[in-house]
């Protein structure tokens, strides 16, 4: 077993791992936060998309031994402490940028790396920037329009359906 | 053959060390040898693991390794191995002199497997789908190989032995990938067919040519997918060294080139239409590169 420390959402968590054990598993088995999804397992659809050191990972894609020593954040520390939603996830939900929400943690965390570094992406940017984030129900328009919205960017020109 | 499709977990148990310098990593691949596999970004070895096509009995990460991470531009330029898709993409010197490889890059699957995944784990891993390695074949680059016994270096044109096989040896480690720099009047493209922007390559093609006015004075044409290894095309080349570039040129270059590949028909492509689509890259590819030879020398 190997020991393994990391700042989750702004905590000390520390476990035991074996070699084997994902980020993704660890994160929802260990430390019981199942908000980060499992969809393909195989790196495509980014449900499971964390950030490690700030930058946006595919935490099934990665060894938990792998981040041993990093900042690791979570779709669980999005919200404020008191439940308020940060401006990407109130803007999917004033789009309707979800519908089963299974893709929805892995969207977000996605979204919030973009606007990190481009504060104010175009629409081409924004679609670039999500094709490793499938969305099954195919709700992309919405949630283009809510990533447009959380960057302080006009919508309407976005296509509707 | 039994074949494990469950990708939810790694099945096999294995060791795990991340060494914190090469002298480290070399010491572990002495001990562990053939049971050893290399980490980098793991975009395709975990995945492998899942589906256990490969099971070791060791995973070492070169993730520690700093020294790995490097991009220095000098007379000519080098990528550290563990540099990132994604870095290697923005990196000012690759994006100034080394225009086709920026597109290989950018081309690379989607965003976050660009920020994990390595130029060094790209070429490694030794798919004939590497969307890197035509650009670094049509540049002439070399790998940097250490062990604990030295160091070689070695072709980008030796370097790929076969569907997964490098030319790396046990206890060697690749450290760095050197572009000689570019002559001047140079100019590259890369192209590539896929379904979606996720999926490797139906074909790609990487091309670099030097321009002297109205000559093609030297060029490389390299392709991928369409062979057990990404490859070198000598027939297409000679076809233009020395020529006046042009339209017809250029398509007898992609002639022979769509000729000389070696496809094979799988779930991506048939054989017909990857030699197809091939002749058509190859032409648009020298086209660009020569558009952009011509850019380089007015400035």
């Amino acid at each position: 077993m190997i020991q393994v420390k990391m700042t989750v959402n702004g905590k000390e968590k520390s476990g035991e791992v074996e070699g084997r054990t994902l980020l993704a598993s660890f994160l929802r088995d260990t430390l019981g936060l199942t908000g980060t999804h499992v969809g393909c397992d195989t790196g495509q659809c980014g449900a499971c998309t964390v950030h490690v050191d700030g930058v946006a990972v595919k935490s099934c894609n990665m060894l938990a031994a792998e981040a041993d020593g990093a900042s690791v954040d979570t779709i669980e520390g999005q919200a404020a402490p008191d439940g308020t939603l940060n401006a990407i996830q109130q803007a999917f939900q004033d789009h309707h940028g979800l519908q089963c929400g299974f893709c929805t943690p892995g969207m977000v965390m996605s979204a919030a790396a973009l606007l990190k570094d481009n504060p104010r992406p175009s629409e081409a940017e924004i679609r670039f920037h999500l094709s490793g984030n499938i969305c099954r129900c195919t709700g992309y328009h919405n949630i283009v329009k809510a990533i447009m919205a959380a960057s302080g960017q006009d919508v309407s020109a976005i296509a509707a359906e | 053959m039994y074949m494990n499709t469950n990708t939810r977990i790694i099945a096999p148990e294995f060791d795990f060390a991340q060494p914190k310098s090469l002298d480290e990593g070399f010491a572990l691949m002495d001990e562990h040898g053939a049971d050893a596999r290399l980490i980098a970004g793991g975009t395709d070895l975990l995945v492998q693991m899942k589906m256990e096509r490969i099971s070791p009995a060791w995973v070492i990460s070169l993730a520690r390794i700093d020294e790995l991470r490097a991009i220095t531009a000098g007379k000519g330029l080098s990528l550290g191995a563990m540099a990132s898709i994604k870095e290697v993409s923005v990196a000012a010197p690759v994006k100034a002199g080394y225009a086709a490889l920026a597109e290989a890059c950018n081309a690379y699957s989607t965003v976050s497997i660009m920020l994990m995944g390595t130029i060094g784990g790209n070429i490694c891993n030794a798919s004939p789908a590497a969307d890197t390695a035509p650009a670094l074949l049509a540049f002439d680059a070399v790998a940097v190989v250490k062990s604990a016994r030295g160091s070689r270096r070695v072709a980008m044109a030796d370097f790929f032995a076969g569907p997964g096989k490098s030319a790396l040896k046990p206890g060697e480690i690749l450290t760095a990938i050197e572009l000689p720099e570019p002559a001047a009047g140079s100019g590259s493209a890369f192209l590539k067919i896929s379904r979606v922007v996720a999926d490797i390559s139906q074909v790609c093609v990487g091309v670099s040519l030097v321009r002297d006015g109205d000559r093609i004075t030297d060029c490389r044409i390299a392709l991928g997918s369409v062979a057990p290894t990404p490859i070198r095309i000598a027939g297409a080349e000679a076809a233009l060294g020395g020529q006046k570039g042009g339209d017809a040129v250029f398509d007898k270059a992609a002639e022979i080139a769509a000729r000389d590949i070696k496809p094979i028909s799988d779930a991506r492509a048939s054989e017909s239409y990857r030699r197809h689509a091939a002749r058509i890259i190859v032409r648009d590819a020298l086209k660009t590169a020569w558009q952009r030879a011509a850019e380089g020398a007015a400035k």
